[in-house]
């Protein structure tokens, strides 16, 4: 759950600092992703970077899932008779209590996000435009929906991230400042989130066009 | 018994108790409801259960079975999950230390058993925890040559470390933090005994094969994963601190491929 959960949110920085480019203008943008395709050319092959970071996450996102199902499915065996109570959380934590199904929410929305984006499938102007002019198009003024929808599940994503950061630190046993390492992973959190939905909500009011 | 002042003034509550009945291992079990009338604010939550066995066992009925040993919050023998909290919503307290003045005339109160498949109810809301001491078994102890005992300042303990181990040490193995806990897990448990242990010296030999053992047994006895959730750390009586879980992980990591 820890080390899946952190090559995940070293990917998730990357990903929202090459977002931010969309703000040094379409040729930067374009052109960054292209550089993520050419890196390395000519001694490396065409999508050498791209090729093994896919397989990287596809292989940490399935050993992070199966890790929460093993966790989950001992959960209920641990506790076969439940409470006739509704057991109060004392922990407060609402973060916490989001992680399962929270996850489940952000593995749909990586979907939802990798066949509008990455595919083109049900972007607008499809998958063969440029990078940059299929991110105008998704957030325009008139697809609202598709800007809420991003910005409700990237808050689903910094809650996952708040428990998860903190949480990886301590299953690492890393976590002896526990007050410090909990308000340093909030602050990545919202920094993480911050960055990430500063580009639909600039392009929805037309900032970024 | 009516109409009988209490030192605080409140008048006698009239509760309403919903207590799971379980004769035995193999009895399925259910939750019954009882009236008791005229509680004293000033009651412990179990002198509240003694009124209402006094009154069974009057009648003839079977009283409700319950742990409970030295009544002053130290033994760690009693607990029960009041209204879905483990020894109810009053912090850092043992059942037998919460008192009635905490709740209202007229409240309905469900008091269940800690639930966990390594905890089988033995009967109504006494839980075997025998699970608890084989963890202990398989490693929560330091091996020393017997003897007389050493000079007191022949092994020097820094203070924070010293501070940081009683901390550990005050946990009375209760089991509340398995009862909270959403995965059932006994990890604060453990860490308690891992951390108490190793941050002393006379605990460090051991300390690496201690961990190992330890939470080996932990996963044999068929408690649930960690999650880090802190269920338990805010049901402890006695505020075992999460970081002891840290310390328990980094100890056993050590051990990793050994």
């Amino acid at each position: 759950m820890a080390v899946t959960g952190a090559v995940l949110v070293l990917f998730l920085v990357g990903h929202m600092l090459g977002n931010l480019k969309v703000f040094l203008g379409a040729d930067s943008f374009n052109h960054y992703a292209e550089w993520l395709r050419t890196v390395g050319e000519p001694a490396l092959p065409h999508r050498t970077l791209l090729t093994i970071v896919e397989i990287v996450l596809t292989l940490a996102v399935v050993l992070h899932m199966w890790s929460a199902v093993s966790l989950a499915r001992r959960a209920a065996k641990a506790r076969p008779v439940k409470y006739a109570a509704r057991v109060k959380p004392q922990a407060g934590g609402y973060a916490t209590r989001t992680m399962r199904y929270g996850g489940v929410i952000v593995l749909l929305f990586v979907i939802w996000h990798l066949l509008d984006l990455t595919f083109g499938v049900v972007n607008p102007e499809g998958g063969s435009a440029t990078p940059y002019d299929r991110v105008v198009a998704d957030f325009a003024p008139g697809r609202w929906w598709v800007t809420v929808f991003y910005l409700v599940a990237l808050v689903m994503v910094g809650l996952h991230l708040r428990h998860g950061l903190w949480s990886a630190l301590q299953t690492l046993g890393l976590a002896h400042r526990y007050r410090a390492l909990k308000a340093a992973s909030t602050v990545v959190s919202v920094v993480l989130v911050a960055g990430f939905v500063a580009v639909p909500v600039t392009v929805m009011i037309g900032v970024v066009k | 018994m009516s109409e009988r002042a209490t030192s605080t003034g409140k008048a006698g509550m009239n509760l309403t108790l919903k207590i799971w009945r379980q004769n035995g291992a193999a009895d399925r079990g259910q939750m019954v409801t009882y009236q008791v009338d005229d509680v004293s604010p000033d009651m412990s939550f179990l002198e509240m259960l003694d009124v209402l066995n006094e009154r069974l066992t009057l009648e003839g009925a079977d009283p409700v079975a319950f742990d409970h040993d030295c009544r002053e919050g130290i033994c760690g023998m009693c607990g029960m999950v009041i209204n879905g909290v483990a020894h109810g919503e009053q912090r850092a307290t043992t059942t037998c230390q919460l008192h009635m003045r905490h709740f209202r005339d007229g409240d309905t109160i469900t008091i269940e058993p800690w639930r966990a498949a390594p905890f089988p109810v033995v009967k109504d809301l006494v839980v075997d925890r025998s699970a608890f001491d084989r963890i202990i078994q398989a490693g929560g102890f330091i091996s020393v040559p017997a003897g007389s005992a050493p000079d007191a300042h022949a092994v020097p303990v820094p203070k924070a470390d010293a501070d940081a181990a009683f901390d550990a040490a005050t946990c009375i193995g209760c089991g509340a933090c398995v009862a909270a806990c959403p995965n059932g897990s006994a990890s604060l448990f453990t860490a308690a005994k891992i951390t108490h242990l190793g941050l002393l010296p006379q605990g460090q030999p051991e300390r690496a094969s201690r961990a190992k053992a330890m939470v080996e047994q932990m996963d044999a006895e068929g408690f649930g994963g960690c999650t880090n959730t802190g269920e338990c750390t805010a049901v402890c009586p006695k505020g075992i601190p999460l970081d002891a879980i840290a310390r328990m992980n980094a100890d056993y990591l050590k051990t990793a491929g050994k």
